[in-house]
């Protein structure tokens, strides 16, 4: 017997008044409420359509209701449609452009060859020349940059949204974005000049504890100046203001009710972030660091300044703690203003790196806005 | 009684059987032991003299108030008159907004929860609070979400699907989600959402809950389930209920206090007492207008 409709219409029968303790206990065990708010009251079961019944064919007409903008709105669609088609529109133009240029040095090469080959040799006829000893060294300078980047990034941005008054939180904003502000050049002629040298113990420190790690050896009597690693703390630097300020803008949405929920159970300040704030900024974290890989990857002057930029097998330049390296950019930036031919392998160097960069920034925003905290955030 | 409530209870007859019910006895027969937690039982919440801050405005005077053990006691009163202030100073939740300030002293079961050398953290694992919009962790499971209490106090218990289970059918959830108990807690309705809340703070066995307008935000049927979770706590928890409910105020609670703000001024506690005699015959003409719904 259902519930609902005359069977009940009585009221309750004294059998329930003297079970009501039991009751009390059994409403522990409520029924889902869908039944509930699908019957109603005073209903026969029977009366009503059943689901799936064929009530007979209906003849439905869909409308599609369009709106129709006003003049004002059609006039800021076609401005931002502007933009947003003139931006895609530019992008193409810079890979075509490099397509076209690099299509000498392509065609001579081979473009399996050009992109497997590590040595670039322009003195030998024909030349030799190929990006896989750059891209090995943009790639682990990148890595190393993002990898000291990420956890200064993380506790910087925590420092500000979790740790900070609000006198305090504008002053570490002010100064992070200071940060940005440097040119890059600054950047790079201090590294060289003067924390490369502060950097060589701390290298000597880790080839000698931790050398039996691949990463960390280098070759006896090496000079430990110069090195991949040393260029990955300064474009790390470089970097830092970009994750940190995507990563605060994320930390900075953890739903308050949250937060809350997490300190009234009990938790300290750093227990709440590790409940609530981590699990939220994930996606803003992964993005930002993401958008701060593909900046690495295109950093210029510093590397140019600090590696040697003598492209190496992936087996040398994986040992970072060591003089050597080239990295594309840095590379291109060294051997500007040659002969057409060695132009146009630069640029077609430049053409993967375009490629590279453009598909993690690609990643970047596909990961921070398909994660919950990144949906209302633009990097 | 309305027609749905006589449509759950016979459904509840219908279905149910001895077995579930000694099913659910066994579940509670159960010991569950938490390491670390609160003491055992309901403890007295009383403020003397509790006076709260935001800036340099005072929102809260002179509030003398007992929340006996075991009893539930309603906090009524008109919006912005201080009520959600005066439950944030019961579980320290106060101090964590910047330029809060306060006075008074406030005794759970007769220490003051203020006193130097008491960390806040122990405070609110004994207080525990339902806040007015229901907030689960959503990347949590519905387990995970019960037992954060656990992780976040880094406590330890001894039988944690027990826990889990007990916790559940004292929020009147366990019905609903058992099978379900490792999918997402936001994938929950509000209401169930609500009562997972519920069941997330009294994983702990704290000795006191406070409840911020807990069903403000629910359908009428998850309201009543919550009302009877309440009812059943009584006893058993101290509770603290606001509510901007009338009728609610009456059914569940023993005390009532009722609230008030001139304008500009900060809030008082107009009256107190037990709850029948602040609907029937309040000594102050205010209580009885506020509850006869004459104004607020
Ligand atoms: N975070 C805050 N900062 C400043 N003032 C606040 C804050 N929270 C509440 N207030 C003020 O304190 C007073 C009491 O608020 P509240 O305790 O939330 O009232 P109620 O819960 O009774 O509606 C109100 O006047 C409100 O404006
Ligand atoms: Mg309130």
């Amino acid at each position: 017997m259902s519930w609902c409709g005359v069977g009940c219409a009585s009221p309750v029968s004294p059998v329930h008044y003297e079970h009501l303790w039991k009751l009390a206990f059994l409403r522990r065990f409520p029924p889902p409420p869908t039944e509930l708010m699908t019957d109603v009251p005073g209903t026969l079961v029977e009366d009503r359509p059943v689901a799936g019944d064929p009530v007979g064919p209906r003849e439905r007409t869909r409308r599609v209701i369009t709106e129709v903008p006003s003049r004002a709105d059609r006039r800021f669609n076609q401005v931002t449609m502007g933009a947003g088609i003139s931006v895609l529109v530019l992008l193409t133009l810079v890979g075509t452009f490099l397509l076209i240029q690099s299509s000498d040095a392509l065609g001579e090469t081979g473009v399996w060859t050009f992109l497997t080959r590590t040595e670039w040799r322009t003195d030998v006829s024909p030349a030799r020349i190929g990006v896989l000893g750059l891209l090995a060294g943009t790639i682990l300078v990148a890595l190393v940059a993002i990898a000291i980047a990420i956890p200064l990034s993380v506790f910087s941005a925590l420092a500000i949204t979790e740790y900070s008054t609000a006198k305090r939180r504008k002053w570490l904003i002010g100064v992070v974005d200071l940060l940005a502000a440097v040119p890059s050049l600054l950047f790079g002629l201090w590294g060289f000049l003067y924390l490369s040298g502060k950097i060589v113990p701390i290298s000597l420190w880790l080839t000698q504890n931790l050398g039996w790690i691949p990463l960390f050896k280098t070759s006896e009597d090496a000079s430990l100046t110069g090195s991949i690693f040393i260029a990955g703390i300064v474009v790390a630097l470089m970097v830092l203001p970009i994750i940190t300020s995507v990563v605060r803008e994320v930390f900075s949405q953890t739903p308050p009710g949250e937060k809350e929920a997490a300190l009234a159970l009990g938790g300290t300040r750093w227990g709440m972030i590790k409940t609530v704030v981590l699990p939220f900024g994930k996606g803003g974290i992964i993005g930002g660091s993401m958008l701060g890989l593909g900046r690495a990857l295109g950093e210029t002057i510093a590397v140019a300044l600090l590696l040697p930029q003598v492209p190496q097998k992936i087996g040398d330049s994986i040992h970072i703690l060591q003089n050597g390296g080239a990295t594309v950019s840095g590379f291109i930036a060294n051997r500007a203003g040659a002969d057409a031919f060695t132009t146009s392998g630069l640029l077609a160097a430049g053409l993967v790196l375009f490629i590279i960069t453009l598909g993690t920034n690609m990643i970047a925003s596909v990961v921070v806005s398909k994660s919950r905290s990144g949906a209302g955030v633009d990097i | 009684m309305t027609d749905v409530d006589v449509a759950v209870e016979s459904d509840l007859e219908e279905n149910l059987t001895e077995a579930d019910l000694e099913k659910a006895e066994k579940v509670f027969a159960k010991k569950v032991e938490i390491i670390g937690g609160p003491p055992p039982g309901p403890a007295t919440l009383e403020a003397k003299d509790a006076c709260a801050w935001f800036g340099d405005r005072l929102v809260l005077e002179g509030v003398d108030l007992v929340m006996p053990k075991g009893q539930v006691t309603a906090l009524i009163g008109p919006s912005g008159c201080g009520k959600s202030t005066f439950l944030r100073l019961l579980n320290r939740m106060h101090e964590l907004i910047p330029g809060a300030a306060l006075d008074g002293e406030i005794l759970l079961d007769g220490d003051d929860i203020y006193a130097t050398g008491t960390r806040a953290q122990q405070v609110r694992m004994r207080i525990g609070m339902v806040f007015q919009k229901p907030n689960p962790f959503p990347a949590m499971t519905i387990r995970e979400n019960v037992l954060a209490a656990l992780k976040l106090a880094r406590l330890k218990c001894s039988d944690k699907d027990t826990l889990v289970e007990q916790s559940l059918i004292r929020a009147g959830l366990w019905k609903e989600v058992r099978d379900r108990l490792d999918s997402p807690g936001g994938a929950l309705s509000g209401g169930q959402q609500q009562r997972l809340c519920i069941a997330r703070s009294l994983a702990v066995h704290p000795n006191v809950l406070l409840m911020d307008e807990p069903c403000s935000a629910l359908d009428p049927t998850s309201t009543r389930r919550v009302e009877e979770t309440i009812d059943e706590l009584r006893g058993e928890v101290t509770v603290v209920i606001v509510t901007h409910n009338m009728q609610q105020a009456q059914r569940v609670s023993d005390l009532c206090a009722f609230f008030l703000a001139a304008e500009n001024q900060p809030g008082v506690v107009v009256e107190q007492g037990p709850t029948d005699v602040m609907f029937s015959t309040p000594t102050d003409s205010r209580t009885l207008d506020y509850v006869q719904g004459r104004f607020g």
